[in-house]
């Protein structure tokens, strides 16, 4: 398979099929014509989506299409890459957020991003979630502190686990544990947006089922995003799906119809395993 | 089919192939384990070779003769109203004449006070002052044999060479077997090589000024190197653009970790010494000279420390929305810390055994008291060794290998401290 640099952008065609939703949700992030280069090298192709509030939305695709590199543009954690380069226009709320009064910091206390692998801070489960409101300021006292992290833990539902042991280390958590010490962390400052970059790709089957629940359960406040290799995981907790190839969103739409009815021939043959 | 199946034979030859490799291939690891274990205990064994000759030289150095002398303090020698006044010389003499009636003539006076340290009525008077009731009655006091009757009393003079090649007498051998005969002699740990300064004298020569002199200087080379070579690190590994610039100054610091330390001492010599005009033979300025020797140490030490911190530990913090100054202080540096405590107490270890540079700024000087502050002049382990193997009398010859073994002990320390750190830093979490 060719990839993105070895395509010349001429032949790409960078249309994407879109489906709209049957009952149409406020639109929460919305990409317009997004470029991202690593260096010389172009990983995204104007990418257009809008991504729907209190959704779970999927990111699907082959292996380095770039789904992550657009995850991470969405918190501007490709500002941390040295090279990387991003245009075009990303808004969160109607916000743009590459203005250059925006605060980086305010955007990524909006927008909590989960990573692949489970990195809790070497601390104790307690310092790991009260961490976020310290340093944004968010709890005025003591009590309040161990309010937020009380239930952000609850909300992940991890606190039944790990009640009698708040100030053990949280690197000692089995790896679903950590992992849901790591969606605590995040909603811990009450962010509207998380982002998850396949969150389940270290775990076992039973830890990714609870880690699925809990996905269905925060979507009810949060605005979901999860990139995931896993078409089976997309299907049970996204409402929206997006299939990238090669740098360009090739269709998008609700999760059901892309996974039963999909138009264009790429998906097709992604999610039949015909390639990736 | 029939071609791919194996005849007995054939099978058997792969059989013997096989274990025939195997039995190569052990024996090849083996080999491999026997040079690794050739080379550790040639090193160890060289090791060992060290210690004892330089314990079996600087052993007699932890003891020290003592002769136990009454003195008379009359008080026509010492005034209550002038105690530091007196004439203890008197004191002393009269001390010896009581022990040795029949000694009378000047000359043979004379040699039989040499058995004592030259500065005898310094004890004496150190313990009238400490005491003056004791004016008009006698002291009792264990005054430090002197070189030759120490070096005798350990055996390392031989009475039986002829009296012409020794340092003694037969008489004043012959006088102190006397002072054997009744009890006077004692030979005990020899404090004082830790709680005196140096001497002119082996027998009161200590390491005291040595070792503050050390620890002033380790403490200002830490003072100035560890804040500095963390916040270079820091710049350098976290917020430094990669340019040729930035290349630049990491192959310096690089080619820097490998420079003579002699050529931080000449460097101190000119710049902190003649150009600055900071005093000579000072901690402050061996400090100084020492932080520039270790500080390419530390930054490297510390860069490695700070990459070695992982990746997705950075990632959590930002992706928190903590500032990149809030990564580096809340998360990076303390994960970093125990790599660079114990970089740091090994870059000080070697500070501490340095001789070069600070015989340049002139830390090898005679002196005889502990140094008050950085900036009074001092000498430090390594040089005070240096200045004891060059000093002919007798007794700093196992001087200098206890004061070698003294250094060998404090390095030892630190690298355990390292050691330890490390592994309770890390037990943590
Ligand atoms: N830091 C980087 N520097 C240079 N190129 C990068 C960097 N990160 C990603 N890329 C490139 O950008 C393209 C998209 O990468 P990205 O990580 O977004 O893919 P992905 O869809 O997340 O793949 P995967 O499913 O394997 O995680 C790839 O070709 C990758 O090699
Ligand atoms: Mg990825």
């Amino acid at each position: 398979m060719a990839t993105v640099a070895e395509m010349p952008r001429e032949t790409q065609t960078f249309t994407t099929v879109r489906t709209p939703d049957a009952a149409p949700r406020p639109v929460k992030v919305r990409g317009e014509n997004v470029n991202v280069f690593y260096g010389a090298k172009q990983a995204l192709f104007g990418v257009t989506i809008d991504i729907p509030e209190k959704a779970v939305t999927a990111f699907i695709g082959p292996s380095g299409c770039g789904k992550s590199t657009f995850l991470r543009c969405l918190n501007r954690m490709n500002d941390t890459i040295v090279g990387a380069r991003v245009e075009g226009k990303i808004t969160l709320d109607n916000r743009d957020i590459y203005d250059t009064d925006l605060d980086v910091v305010e955007l990524r206390a909006r927008v909590g991003m989960v990573f692949q692998k489970p990195n809790p801070f070497p601390k104790s489960i307690f310092e790991n979630v009260a961490y976020g409101p310290r340093i944004h300021g968010l709890a005025r006292s003591k009590t309040d502190l161990e309010e937020i992290v009380v239930s952000s833990l609850q909300r992940a539902s991890l606190y039944n686990e790990v009640k009698d042991r708040l100030h053990e280390p949280g690197t000692g958590l089995s790896g679903g544990q950590q992992q849901r010490l790591c969606i605590a962390r995040a909603i811990a400052v009450s962010p509207d947006v998380i982002l998850m970059d396949e969150p389940c790709s270290a775990l076992d089957p039973i830890a990714t089922a609870k880690v699925e629940e809990l996905i269905d359960e925060l979507r009810t406040n949060y605005t979901i995003i999860i990139v995931t290799h896993s078409m089976q995981q997309a299907a049970r907790v996204s409402q929206r799906t997006a299939f990238f190839h090669l740098g360009v969103l090739v269709e998008e739409g609700p999760t059901d119809h892309i996974f039963t009815n999909p138009i264009e021939k790429r998906t097709q043959d992604y999610i039949t395993g015909r390639f990736g | 089919m029939t071609e791919t199946t194996y005849s007995g034979s054939d099978a058997a030859d792969r059989g013997n192939d096989m274990a025939a490799r195997r039995k190569r291939r052990d024996a090849a690891n083996r080999r491999l384990q026997y040079y690794g274990i050739g080379a550790i205990s040639f090193a160890i064994g060289l090791l060992a070779l060290l210690f004892a000759s330089l314990i079996v030289s600087g052993y007699t150095a932890f003891t020290q003769t003592h002769v136990r002398i009454d003195f008379p303090i009359s008080a026509t020698h010492v005034k209550p109203d002038a105690i530091d006044q007196g004439n203890y010389r008197l004191v002393v003499r009269d001390a010896l004449a009581d022990l040795f009636p029949d000694v009378t003539s000047p000359a043979d006076v004379r040699s039989l006070g040499q058995i004592l340290t030259n500065n005898t009525q310094f004890f004496v008077r150190d313990a009238v002052l400490a005491d003056p009731s004791v004016i008009g009655r006698s002291v009792t006091l264990e005054i430090p044999a002197s070189d030759p009757f120490d070096q005798l009393n350990k055996g390392v003079i031989d009475r039986n060479v002829p009296e012409n090649q020794r340092r003694v007498t037969d008489r004043q051998i012959g006088w102190f077997d006397q002072l054997v005969a009744q009890d006077r002699v004692t030979a005990p740990f020899n404090w004082a090589l830790f709680t005196a300064p140096n001497s002119r004298f082996p027998e009161l020569a200590g390491l005291s000024g040595a070792i503050v002199g050390s620890a002033l200087t380790l403490l200002v080379c830490f003072v100035l190197s560890f804040p500095i070579g963390i916040a270079a690190a820091i710049y350098l590994e976290e917020f430094a653009p990669k340019n040729r610039w930035t290349d630049l100054i990491e192959v310096n610091i690089n080619n820097l970790a490998a420079v003579p330390s002699i050529v931080f001492g000449l460097l101190g010599l000119a710049v902190f010494l003649n150009l600055m005009g900071l005093p000579r033979s000072a901690p402050l300025v061996g400090g100084m000279v020492l932080a520039l020797m270790t500080l390419p140490t530390m930054i490297i030490v510390t860069r490695a420390a700070l990459k070695a911190v992982p990746p997705s530990i950075r990632e959590a913090g930002l992706g928190m929305g903590a500032s990149k100054h809030q990564v580096i202080m809340h998360h990076v540096l303390p994960l970093a810390m125990p790599g660079i405590l114990t970089g740091t107490i090994i870059g000080m270890a070697h500070a501490l055994g340095e001789t070069a540079p600070l015989l340049l700024i002139g830390m090898n000087a005679f002196i005889t008291s502990e140094p008050g502050g950085i900036t009074d002049a001092a000498t430090a382990l390594p040089t005070q060794v240096f200045i004891w193997a060059d000093s002919p009398e007798r007794g700093f010859v196992a001087r200098t290998a206890a004061g070698i073994l003294v250094l060998l002990g404090f390095l030892i320390i630190m690298n355990g401290l390292a050691v330890w750190l490390r592994q309770r830093l890390e037990r943590t979490w």
